[in-house]
């Protein structure tokens, strides 16, 4: 299969026409000032649905998903993807409908995201949530603005947010675009924030505390409630990062464990495919003294039927054109009423012993981030076979040939040579070992053949691409023989 | 219901090699932590069931093929050839992440680089990402762009921009404390005199929308040509279809082009998900947000996709990355790839002309309607704002009694413009839902 761009097929003129000829007005088109028209029609592709069908089926050949296989990819809980969600999520009378239609003519809509919105305040343990962020991203986003308003509402402003050494990289750069410094808190030699540490940082000037927990290296926060009383007393906020919510979904609640702000991701906990880097949906819930800094609009029950609340005047605004990703929510919200909550229960039940198992089989050959048990996902370090001159890299690589997606590597930057799994809650146990299986080959072909995973992956389209070259001889579009002979001209 | 493989032999197995009795006891940690939870009890339900539930709320929500809709407002439904669900709904391609892992994620990444090719075709730019959430958002993130380019706060906003997208504009930048001008309108249209005056050495961009929330089509070659001698950037966002016909930001020297990318093959979705479109000037690349995707070879030299410049990202940068954002809307993007792929130039071209043309027949039959007149004398693409006689709310409920959807009344966001509606037509409106509203209309009309 080569790597051949869909503007390298076709011929001038070939189309497949969609639209019906229809006989237009002479002269409507006159109607159109010149300087408003276009003077060169955009280079696309000329060719037909059956080329195109083609092309893209062999580039979804080249793609590796949780449809084809096993992905452990650590803290994105990679589970399966339930077809029923895809199949509502389908329906015109969902899919159809514009934003901006009268309430009255949206009512199954509006109660769709009233319901999730109410499953999800439950599961959480909080007041209310918002569905408009797009993303776990743009989630943080949301809290953390509504953070800063809250603070300044009260007449405090504050510009400090703390984040561990561990975080995901989203959180300082989401607390960066809100306007705060960020300041890095270190983790003890346990994994787990080092409250001694975070009293010294502590000080009128902190807004919040961004956490996951359990944490990036699967740990569970155990000083939880200890950390958010501190910062509480500091007069700070403390904010839930949901990326591991996996782990405790449907038996314990970020609420209860302190926290005033959470952000969801629907398609990590709540099994809404990733689609290749998105679209995702993360909803962010908020205790009661945040609700009025919720984005707009909200969904609340009027008198007769659901309407939507825009008039909210400490609202930190819209994140969004219009209410957020409802079609990822409604998968989500399918997601949620099939399971139920004891369905929930039995996926963060299955996931972490799942995680434990893998965990336990692996440790033989790889050396853990700490010992002991861990929650929904696991880091191994690989400095034991970095002696023999095999990177976590060359590891993940040889995955591939042994048909399996690598785990995150190289995350949390804590750890050298990180491997960080997570084997999700919908992995039958032959899937574990056969993994498993294929860890403790390559630890052992790392002793005896290194050669062999420094060139791999060996079964794949294409091998390892050279990305600084990539980056230097930046080629981020293709270029038409035209445009190469105007670039000449110029 | 439950997607769990494991069966009680399987999970007495993993229990019984870890040595516990009960999955419960892998918890005991963070119960000794957090107090019992009364989490309230959701009963689980049968695909069987739930599928029967929710046709009840499904029909909720009307038939679309029995209720014409004459909305656009900044989501639009154009025809979405049956190949772009096909290959969308690929388990490959929906059940993918993020491509961190080049070698078994090469249909995501050469999708991104003939996605990027296409925007940059579309938008007439030299570089293009992998999309963003949205064009409102892709429009705030261009404006924090200009404002990192070129190191100033001020802001010049077209008094036109759709109100949602000015609103997501102030939320974004709200903590730099931007100094947001809303240059004035006149006739429906942002006027380059008035860019010019507004011009300081303080503004670090200038934001257009064409066509305008009004439907109309900007003097956005003029606005261009005043900016071109000015170090503050042009930003331009477009609606994608229209530029099947109508000039691209590249030909109006826009320095940041965006886009909400929906009307290309995805469906309204009741707003989401959509598709941002962002492309700019090659000179500004570092300065963009997002993922690109771009050409690498391996050792073999073969020919492969990698993500590139992730030096900007906030993995890599965290707190002194470019953007927070960490994904793309990569399912959305490969649709819109897709779907101009189908399409073509002459396809989308055809795309274009057909809209104008059935929206400009439906301007000419509304416009003659008793009462009722076109408000602005501009020129429009597939939207149009109507005078109406009385109130548009009261139109739009007259009208929803007859299964229609009428345009967008104003006063929605515009008080004093109670008694206009904003109404939106695209190729998929037939002749018979042109008069089906135009005797709706006739019958709701004093």
């Amino acid at each position: 299969m080569s790597a051949e761009t869909i503007f390298e097929k076709g011929r001038p003129g070939r189309r497949t026409p969609y639209l019906p000829d229809r006989d237009w007005q002479p002269g409507l088109l006159d109607q159109l000032p010149m300087e408003a028209r276009r003077r060169r029609l955009p280079l696309l592709p000329q060719v037909t649905e059956g080329e195109v069908v083609r092309h893209y089926t062999n580039l979804a050949r080249k793609n590796w998903g949780v449809d084809v296989g096993f992905y452990p990819l650590g803290s994105c809980t990679m589970k399966y993807n339930p077809r029923i969600a895809e199949q509502v999520a389908s329906w015109p009378e969902f899919a159809a409908a514009h934003p901006l239609r009268p309430v009255r003519a949206a009512q199954g809509w509006l109660r769709i995201m009233y319901e999730t919105e109410r499953m999800l305040s439950r599961l959480c343990g909080m007041a209310r949530f918002t569905l408009q962020p797009a993303a776990g991203a743009q989630g943080e986003l949301c809290g953390m603005l509504m953070i800063r308003r809250y603070h300044a509402d009260r007449g405090d402003p504050r510009n400090t947010v703390i984040v561990p050494d561990s975080a995901h990289g989203t959180n300082p750069a989401t607390a960066s675009l809100a306007g705060f410094e960020v300041v890095t808190c270190p983790s003890s030699e346990r994994g787990l924030v080092d409250v001694g540490a975070l009293r010294r940082l502590l000080n009128d000037d902190v807004a919040a505390i961004m956490l996951t927990n359990p944490n990036t290296l699967g740990l569970f926060e155990r000083d939880i409630q200890e950390v958010c009383n501190l910062v509480h007393e500091a007069g700070g906020l403390t904010y839930y990062d949901g990326a591991n919510f996996n782990a405790l979904v449907g038996r314990f609640r970020p609420g209860d464990m302190g926290f005033d702000v959470v952000h969801l991701n629907l398609h990590k906990t709540f099994g809404t495919p990733h689609g290749g880097g998105g679209p995702g949906s993360g909803p962010v819930g908020v205790v009661e003294k945040l609700e009025p800094f919720l984005p707009v609009p909200l969904v609340r029950k009027g008198r007769e039927e659901f309407e939507f609340e825009e008039d909210r005047p400490k609202t930190i605004g819209r994140l969004n054109a219009f209410a957020g990703n409802a079609l990822v929510v409604l998968r989500g919200y399918v997601y949620l009423r099939l399971l139920g909550t004891a369905g929930l229960r039995d996926a963060s039940g299955g996931a972490v012993l799942a995680a434990n198992y893998l965990k336990h089989r692996l440790v033989q050959c790889y050396d853990p981030s700490h010992p002991g048990r861990c929650m929904h996902e696991f880091v191994l370090s690989a400095a034991r076979q970095r002696a023999q001159d095999v990177r976590a890299l060359d590891i993940a690589k040889r995955l591939i040939d042994l048909g399996f997606h690598p785990p995150t590597i190289y995350f949390p930057l804590t750890v050298p040579e990180a491997l960080m799994i997570e084997p999700t809650e919908t992995e039958p146990l032959e899937t574990l070992d056969a993994f498993a299986d294929a860890m403790l080959q390559i630890a052992r072909e790392a002793e005896q053949q290194p050669d062999l995973l420094h060139a791999a992956p060996h079964t794949t389209p294409v091998g390892r691409l050279d990305e600084v070259a990539a980056a230097k001889a930046l080629d981020v579009r293709w270029r038409h023989d035209s445009d190469l002979e105007e670039a000449d001209r110029a | 219901m439950s997607f769990s493989p494991h069966t009680q032999e399987n999970i007495a197995h993993m229990l019984r090699t870890l040595g516990l009795s009960e999955v419960d006891a892998l918890f005991d940690e963070v119960a000794a932590v957090l107090p019992p939870t009364d989490i309230p009890e959701l009963p689980g339900v049968s695909e069987f069931e739930l599928r029967h539930q929710l046709w009840d709320v499904a029909r909720l929500n009307g038939r679309p093929d029995q209720t014409p809709c004459f909305r656009g407002a900044g989501a639009y439904e154009h025809y979405v050839p049956a190949a772009v669900p096909a290959i969308i709904s690929r388990g490959e391609f929906l059940t993918a992440y993020t491509p961190y892992q080049a070698e078994i994620s090469q249909g995501t990444l050469q999708a991104m680089y003939e996605f990027q090719t296409m925007v940059c075709a579309l938008l007439g730019m030299e570089v293009a990402n992998a999309s963003m959430y949205d064009g409102a958002s892709a429009l705030a993130e261009a404006a924090l762009m200009a404002m990192r380019i070129t190191h100033k706060r001020r802001l010049l906003v077209s008094g036109a921009l759709h109100p949602h997208w000015l609103h997501v504009l102030r939320t974004y930048t709200a903590n730099l404390e931007p100094d947001i001008v809303l240059l004035p309108v006149r006739d429906g249209l942002t006027t380059p005199e008035h860019v010019t005056d507004a011009l300081d050495p303080d503004t670090a961009a200038v934001l257009v929308q064409s066509p305008n929330v009004f439907g109309l089509i900007e003097p956005i070659r003029q606005i261009g040509a005043r900016l071109s001698d000015h170090p503050s950037l042009f930003i331009l966002a477009a609606y994608p279809t229209s530029l099947g016909l109508l000039t691209s930001p590249g030909e109006a020297h826009a320095d940041i082009a965006v886009a909400e990318g929906q009307p290309l093959g995805i469906p309204l979705s009741y707003g989401g998900p959509y598709l941002g479109l962002c492309a700019t000037k090659l000179a500004h690349v570092r300065q963009m947000p997002g993922r690109i995707s771009g050409l690498a070879y391996d050792d073999a030299g073969r020919r492969g996709y990698v993500m590139t410049l992730q030096a900007r990202e906030q993995h890599i940068r965290r707190e002194r990355a470019t953007s927070n954002i960490c994904s793309n809307q990569a399912l959305c993007a490969l649709a819109a790839t897709v779907y101009l792929a189908l399409l073509g130039p002459d396809g989308l071209r055809a795309v274009a002309e057909s809209s104008f043309a059935v929206a400009h027949r439906l301007a000419d039959r509304l416009a003659a309607l008793p009462g009722c007149s076109l408000a602005f004398a501009g020129p429009f693409f597939n939207e149009f704002v109507l005078d109406l006689p009385v109130s548009a709310d009261d139109i739009e409920r007259e009208l929803w009694n007859d299964g229609i959807i009428s345009g967008l009344p104003l006063g929605r966001w515009w008080p004093e413009r109670q008694n206009q509606m904003l109404f939106c037509a695209t190729e998929i409106i037939t002749e018979a839902a042109v008069h089906r509203l135009v005797a709706a209309m006739e019958e709701a009309l004093p």
